[in-house]
């Protein structure tokens, strides 16, 4: 069976273009993505996780609102019963903010510009 | 043999699919179209110039995108941009600003004031223009979903202090078209959506005629994954759909089509980028001239703002990125921009801090001031690469053109997903391009440097400003005739269920120090919110 994959757009920021950019470069290399569109609370990240029962919860940000919204979606997603998916977070992620979203419990960050190849390897080898 | 030299050519392509050839001469020019649509500057069809004399009369205006924090904390950086030379100034709102939420809306927390200016009422913009001279320095607004909102905003502090609205200068981007393709501040469906970008060239026709009601934006489809042709072809047709719905109403074209304005990407091959916007300003003219049937030359020129480059900037070795832009300032002179601004080298990873806003301001400084090449109106003109490219140029994009025709035209193409689909597929494959390395970028696919980890100063975000803005806006809403607003947004509503033009009656709510997410809110009533079509 394929990996199920969330890709989300977290917050309000409008770049989407490297969330599908990596939702593409996952369909072709076999996994089942399902990219929720833009400006989506947690708690409807959350509900779609849910509704979809994805393997791994991935959302992209921008705006440099990280954190706090990193935050407010750990939080939901643990009292959703998501929290033994795999997290993953990318876009405009500074480095000295990266320890503190892995603490949050996403496993993988990466950042704008990472290799897809090392995206898909990194869930296959994380999702349990 | 000959034909065995021949393979050793190293092939090259324009990013528009036509081949480059190694030499060109007066035959190539000849065999794409002929030299008769160069022109002269500042004449039909505008190839080389809107103006006879360009920038040896009329210096482009130098308009940095900035904005952040609170009106107080963007009032000084406007100051400071002014005081190290800038010409005009390009307003950068928040997220919440953009898409019609209040400070104080739970969808806002932490995005209050992070990646442009919070404004919730008249008082935010009154305090962002406190001390600049609006006669002195244009004022560029980018905002799209709410922009009937922070328009109305700025007519009314501008009003207050004294300017005449008829002879206010200024522009807001207002395309809300390509919201749906890229950069994603969509508010309403698209229909509504449409209908406002129409009430305010409707209203801005008959009490601001120097106003620029709408300036639309090739360049954030561009940046979104699009080809250079492609990104005029959809910013035309895009611009086509606005023209088309207000000419609907009964405007003449000649009222309102010298008023339009145009944003473009300057990212890409150097000589296609140049060939794009002569090109362009050549099939703009002959479309409004002879589809439209303006009488009036200045309805048929394409006045734009030509720069960003975003898309072509690096976050690895982003010191790079200062000698790209310095590239992109030049090729943006001598396309004949009427406006320019660059992105930042800290932009892939910050709003620009001091330092980075300041040599951006300065490489525009540089190639005006140093380098003469705005002494001489369109330099490349009369060559046989550039124009014979410019000729293909234009045939390109209205293949372009054509093809959403196919598609059942822009505003379907757009309302049903399908132009983001393809533009998201292009971009999937320039990022398969640079990874694979058949398209060269230095610093990322060569010349890399693998263990280097770049260091960039964040620009800082105070979280406490955020709450500064929400206090304020508790004592406006306790502070103001709460009646009068409540007659106010109660006008909005009608206008909007009457499909009024909702312009007088947002003019008046925003006076009575109504909110922003308070006539987004009224408004979103009335038109309902937009469902995005997710597909790929």
């Amino acid at each position: 069976m394929a990996i199920r994959v969330l890709i989300g757009k977290l917050g309000l920021d409008g770049h989407d273009v490297g969330a599908k950019v990596v939702s593409r470069a996952l369909m072709e290399r076999g996994f089942e993505v399902i990219y929720t569109g833009l400006r989506k609370s947690p708690e409807e990240i959350a509900r779609i996780a849910l509704q979809e029962d994805v393997d791994a919860v991935g959302v992209s940000i921008l705006s440099g609102a990280h954190l706090p919204l990193l935050e407010r979606l750990a939080a939901v997603l643990r009292e959703q019963g998501l929290g033994d998916k795999l997290w993953l977070a990318g876009g405009v992620i500074p480095r000295e903010d990266r320890e503190r979203v892995r603490e949050l419990g996403f496993a993988g960050v990466f950042p704008t510009g990472s290799d897809f190849d090392a995206i898909a390897a990194f869930i296959r080898e994380n999702v349990r | 043999m000959s034909s065995g030299k021949q393979e050793e050519i190293r092939p090259a392509f324009l990013e528009c699919g036509i081949p480059v050839k190694p030499v060109y001469g007066p035959e190539d020019v000849k065999a794409s179209g002929g030299f008769e649509g160069i022109g002269k500057p500042g004449e039909y069809p505008f190839t080389r110039g809107i103006h006879p004399l360009m920038y040896r009369k009329r210096p482009f205006t130098m308009r940095q995108y900035s904005g952040f924090g609170t009106a107080a904390d963007t009032n000084r950086r406007f100051k400071w941009l002014i005081e190290n030379g800038q010409t005009g100034l390009n307003v950068a709102f928040d997220l919440p600003t953009q898409i019609g939420l209040d400070s104080d809306d739970p969808m806002a927390e932490g995005e209050v004031g992070r990646v442009g200016m919070a404004v919730d009422s008249l008082l935010d913009m009154e305090e962002a223009f406190e001390g600049i001279d609006l006669d002195r320095i244009t004022v560029s607004l980018t905002i799209n979903g709410a922009a009937v909102v922070l328009m109305a905003m700025y007519f009314a502090m501008a009003r207050k202090r004294g300017y005449d609205l008829s002879s206010l200068r200024g522009t807001a981007q207002n395309d809300i078209l390509k919201e749906f393709v890229g950069r994603g501040t969509w508010v309403f469906p698209v229909e509504p959506s449409i209908k406002l970008v129409g009430d305010t060239i409707e209203f801005c026709a008959e009490h601001l005629p120097k106003y620029s009601p709408v300036s639309v934006c090739g360049y954030h489809i561009r940046e979104s994954g699009a080809r250079p042709h492609e990104e005029m072809a959809y910013a035309f047709l895009i611009a086509r759909a606005y023209m088309d719905h207000v000419i609907g109403r009964g405007l003449d074209v000649d009222r309102f089509a010298s008023r339009l304005s145009f944003n473009f990407d300057i990212h890409g091959l150097f000589l296609e980028q140049i060939a794009k916007f002569r090109a362009g300003r050549r099939l703009w003219a002959r479309t409004v001239k002879e589809e439209y049937g303006a009488k009036n030359p200045r309805s048929m020129v394409l006045r734009m703002i030509a720069g960003g480059g975003g898309g072509g900037l690096t976050i690895e070795q982003p010191e790079l990125n200062i000698v790209r832009t310095a590239y992109y300032a030049l090729m943006s002179a001598l396309s004949g921009t009427q406006t320019m601004a660059l992105c930042s080298y800290d932009e892939a990873y910050t709003i620009p801090t001091e330092r980075a806003a300041r040599i951006t301001l300065r490489t525009m400084q540089i190639v005006i001031e140093e380098t003469g090449i705005c002494d001489t109106v369109d330099p490349l003109g009369g060559s046989f690469a550039v124009e014979t490219m410019t000729n293909e140029m234009e045939g390109k994009i209205r293949e372009a053109m054509a093809e959403v025709d196919r598609w059942g035209g822009i505003v379907n193409a757009i309302a049903e997903g399908r132009l983001q689909a393809h533009v998201s597929r292009e971009a999937y494959e320039r990022e398969k391009g640079i990874r694979e390395g058949t398209i060269p970028k230095v610093g990322v696919n060569r010349y890399r440097i693998e263990e280097e980890e770049p260091k960039v100063e964040i620009h800082p975000y105070h979280p406490e400003e955020a709450d500064r803005a929400r206090a304020r806006l508790r004592e406006l809403r306790a502070g103001r005739d709460g009646a009068a607003v409540e007659k106010a947004l109660g006008a909005v509503r009608e206008a909007a269920a009457a499909g009024k033009n909702v312009m007088p009656a947002v003019m008046e709510a925003v006076v009575r120090y109504a909110t922003v997410g308070e006539i987004m809110g009224a408004l979103r009533e009335e038109y309902g919110a937009y469902r995005e079509p997710v597909r790929f």
